[in-house]
């Protein structure tokens, strides 16, 4: 096993309110007041959503988005757990912690979004097992919680052996500390369920979100309506997971100056190479056998974003096909980033550009509002991930002035 | 737009993924309809109505809604292509299909617009609590208490009907034409059907409606289409229409004839089925970890070294 040439996980005990930080704060602190705004004025007042375009870019990005590019957390799960390839390990808690707080802000970006917030528990009382929405929203319940407790063996790591809790709480440092022995006996045993329920329940609401608007094959452009949108949901998940992990691991090694784990992530994107021909394939394979070509060319805003989104696919692709590029930080970067925006310019298709109302009068484009709430929803899961970082063992990768030091 | 192609390769898609595996056809084929038998229904004859309005009024007075905010004497209203919405169930529309009179002037058709209430509804399909639902009696009813908000219901409409109230920030709702759910459940028409002054709405049982308006056609061939709009779209509607022109020109939409949840709920219910593909899933992986990760499923003797990776 490889993992001698890791070093184990810890937390990062660096300073947090950097300058970086602040801007991510102030942007977090704009989007809330959008969303007091909106528990004010309602729905109406800070979205351009109306009874053409009931699903906006809340449903696009916090959601469908969101949850494609959690996809980073089941599969690191499953080829370094269940597939065994221990080498990997050192990306699966970044990859969780992604995950974990993807769902969460799945769930508050719903939450926003939908016009009852204080009814959001409902379906759970109201089963209605006809209704897609229905299946893709019980597993990403019963999902988000499979990630807590798959996250919660780092948060027992962190302070088991070390609880001091302040004044006159201190009395409970004993049985705090019993409390975690138990959970590490009981999560070391039965963690393997998690494991691979977290994978089996990913699968099953990726490809969920594709039939979503298998319901309306008048509305959604032939381009994607497709009988098969929910097992290219899932593909493309599955393909964009890697590039993911590898896309959130550059950007916050860089940012936290960090070593940049280009021997964990250079081979993790070999099999991404093959996950992205099969979804490819299908994408392609599908438009040739429904004959949607013909859309290709007709200049119309759908089909320039049909083609934008196959190139973000096909180019880092043949990128990822060439041992030179793939093994360079940079073309790695570059060809997992075009990956991303490719899946997510993919969810923003078949929810927003893609969809056309028989009656539109004017066309969806999301108001002020929508981006402030969104760009709320993201920076506060980058800063989540920072505050998780500095102070729970989650990233392993040596800084880079311990490195510096070492090299002189 | 080119929708007529559009439209065909929507049909033609739900026909491959039928045709694509076996078992899906199956299953395609095994998804029972659910158009209630017995369901109430509405025939409007386009070729009598006068655009008057009266319906209009009557059905925001048995809602409880504001007045309409045109005077009904006010014919501009017409032209405006307006779409029912959170304060008006039902609007009446005016198009010129291009037919002429005697004296060379365009006809006008009036286009009365409310929910269909689908024989097999979309929204109701879509809903993720069940708060709509495809009552007995034909009405696609709303229970705004199971209401979540999440709007799937206006991105299934086919008709593009339901409407939201966007600007309530706590408790808005759906709002959409009712069948006057509680009068027709006592025995009573809707309000729009009674109001009418020239009888261009006819109420009754949908079979029945479905007869009349067959004999209403043959008997008189120059005035009417051979065609009962909603008789098959979309799987059959509690309201139909029959017309002297084509509906088309009138702001029809040429819908698929199948009932739109068939392909999701097919899908669905393939998958979910006693839940055996996940189930299926969790063992193959579980098998799979099982043997290449000895120690990490039943602790054998190195299990702690293997607890410490994950």
């Amino acid at each position: 096993m490889s993992s001698h040439a890791h070093p184990k996980p810890a937390p990062l005990e660096t300073r947090f309110w950097t300058p970086g930080v602040l801007v991510l704060f102030a942007v977090m602190l704009i989007g809330f007041c959008f969303i007091i705004a909106r528990y004010i004025g309602g729905l109406g007042a800070v979205s351009n959503l109306d009874n053409q375009h009931p699903w906006g870019m809340w449903i696009g990005i916090d959601v469908a988005t969101g949850v494609a590019l959690a996809a980073g957390g089941f599969t690191t799960a499953a080829i370094a757990h269940v597939f065994g390839r221990h080498q990997f390990e050192a990306v699966t808690r970044p990859a969780l912690l992604t995950a974990t707080l993807g769902y969460t802000f799945v769930a508050i970006g719903l939450a926003i979004d939908v016009g009852r917030s204080w009814a959001l528990p409902k379906p759970l009382l109201f089963w209605q097992g006809n209704s897609v929405l229905f299946e893709v929203a019980m597993c990403v319940v019963i999902y988000t919680h499979v990630l807590y407790i798959e996250f919660l063996p780092i948060v027992v790591e962190r302070f088991r052996g070390r609880v001091n809790l302040p004044g006159p709480l201190s009395v409970l440092n004993g049985r705090m500390e019993r409390l975690l022995a138990l959970a590490d006996r009981i999560l070391g045993k039965t963690m393997w369920v998690f494991i691979i329920a977290g994978v089996v329940l990913s699968c099953m609401h990726q490809s969920g979100l594709g039939s979503l608007m298998l319901i309306a094959p008048t509305k959604l452009h032939p381009l994607w309506y497709t009988p098969i949108l929910p097992l290219l949901f899932l593909t493309s998940a599955i393909a964009a997971g890697y590039p993911m992990v590898v896309f959130e691991t550059t950007v916050a090694t860089a940012s936290l100056k960090r070593a940049d784990e280009m021997e964990v992530l250079a081979p993790l994107t070999g099999v991404t190479k093959y996950l992205l021909g099969i979804y490819i394939t299908l994408k392609i394979g599908d438009m040739i056998f429904r004959g949607t070509y013909v859309y290709l060319f007709d200049g119309s805003v759908e089909s320039r974003s049909f083609i934008v989104e196959m190139l973000a696919m096909i180019v880092p692709w043949f990128m990822l096909m060439s041992q030179r590029l793939r093994t360079k930080r940079h073309t790695l970067f570059m060809a997992c980033t075009t990956i991303v925006l490719g899946v997510a310019l993919n969810r923003c298709n078949v929810f927003l550009i893609g969809f056309n109302p028989p009656y539109a009068v004017k066309s969806y484009f999301p108001s002020i509002g929508e981006i402030a709430i969104t760009a709320c929803l993201i920076s506060s899961i980058m800063f989540l991930y920072r505050l998780a970082a500095t102070y729970l063992p989650v990233l392993s990768g040596p800084s880079l002035a311990s490195l510096e030091k070492e090299l002189s | 737009m080119n929708m007529s192609r559009r439209h065909f390769l929507g049909v033609a898609g739900a026909a491959i993924s039928a045709a694509a595996t076996g078992h899906s056809r199956k299953a395609f084929a095994a998804r029972k309809p659910k158009a209630p038998p017995n369901a109430y229904g509405c025939v409007v004859d386009l070729t009598a109505c006068v655009g008057c309005r009266t319906c209009e009024q009557a059905c925001n007075r048995v809602n409880d809604l504001p007045p309409p905010k045109e005077r009904l004497d006010d014919q501009t209203v017409l032209d405006r292509k307006r779409r029912p919405d959170t304060s008006a169930f039902t609007v009446i529309n005016r198009y010129y299909s291009g037919r002429l009179d005697e004296q060379n002037e365009l006809v006008p058709t009036y286009v009365k617009i409310q929910c269909m209430h689908c024989q097999d509804p979309a929204c109701a399909s879509a809903c993720i609590t069940g708060a709509l639902s495809k009552k007995d009696n034909g009405a696609v009813h709303y229970n705004k208490s199971r209401c979540v908000g999440c709007r799937y219901c206006l991105v299934a409409c086919p008709f593009q009907i339901p409407a939201y109230e966007y600007f309530d920030p706590l408790t808005p709702r759906v709002r959409k034409c009712t069948f006057c759910f509680d009068r027709i459940s006592e025995g009573g028409k809707p309000g729009c059907a009674g109001a009418c002054p020239v009888e261009a709405i006819t109420f009754g049982n949908r079979n029945m409606l479905l007869e009349v308006a067959r004999r209403k056609i043959t008997d008189n061939p120059g005035r009417y289409l051979r065609k009962i709009y909603g008789e098959s779209e979309v799987g059959g509607t509690s309201w139909m229409y029959i017309s002297r022109d084509p509906f088309e020109k009138l702001g029809f939409l040429s819908l698929p004839h199948y009932p739109m949840p068939h392909l999701p709920e097919t899908i669905q219910h393939s998958i979910f089925a006693y839940m055996w593909a996940p189930m299926t899933l969790f063992a193959i992986l579980a098998g799979v970890m099982w043997k290449i990760n000895p120690g990490q499923i039943i602790p054998g003797p190195n299990a702690h070294a293997e607890e410490d990776q994950i």
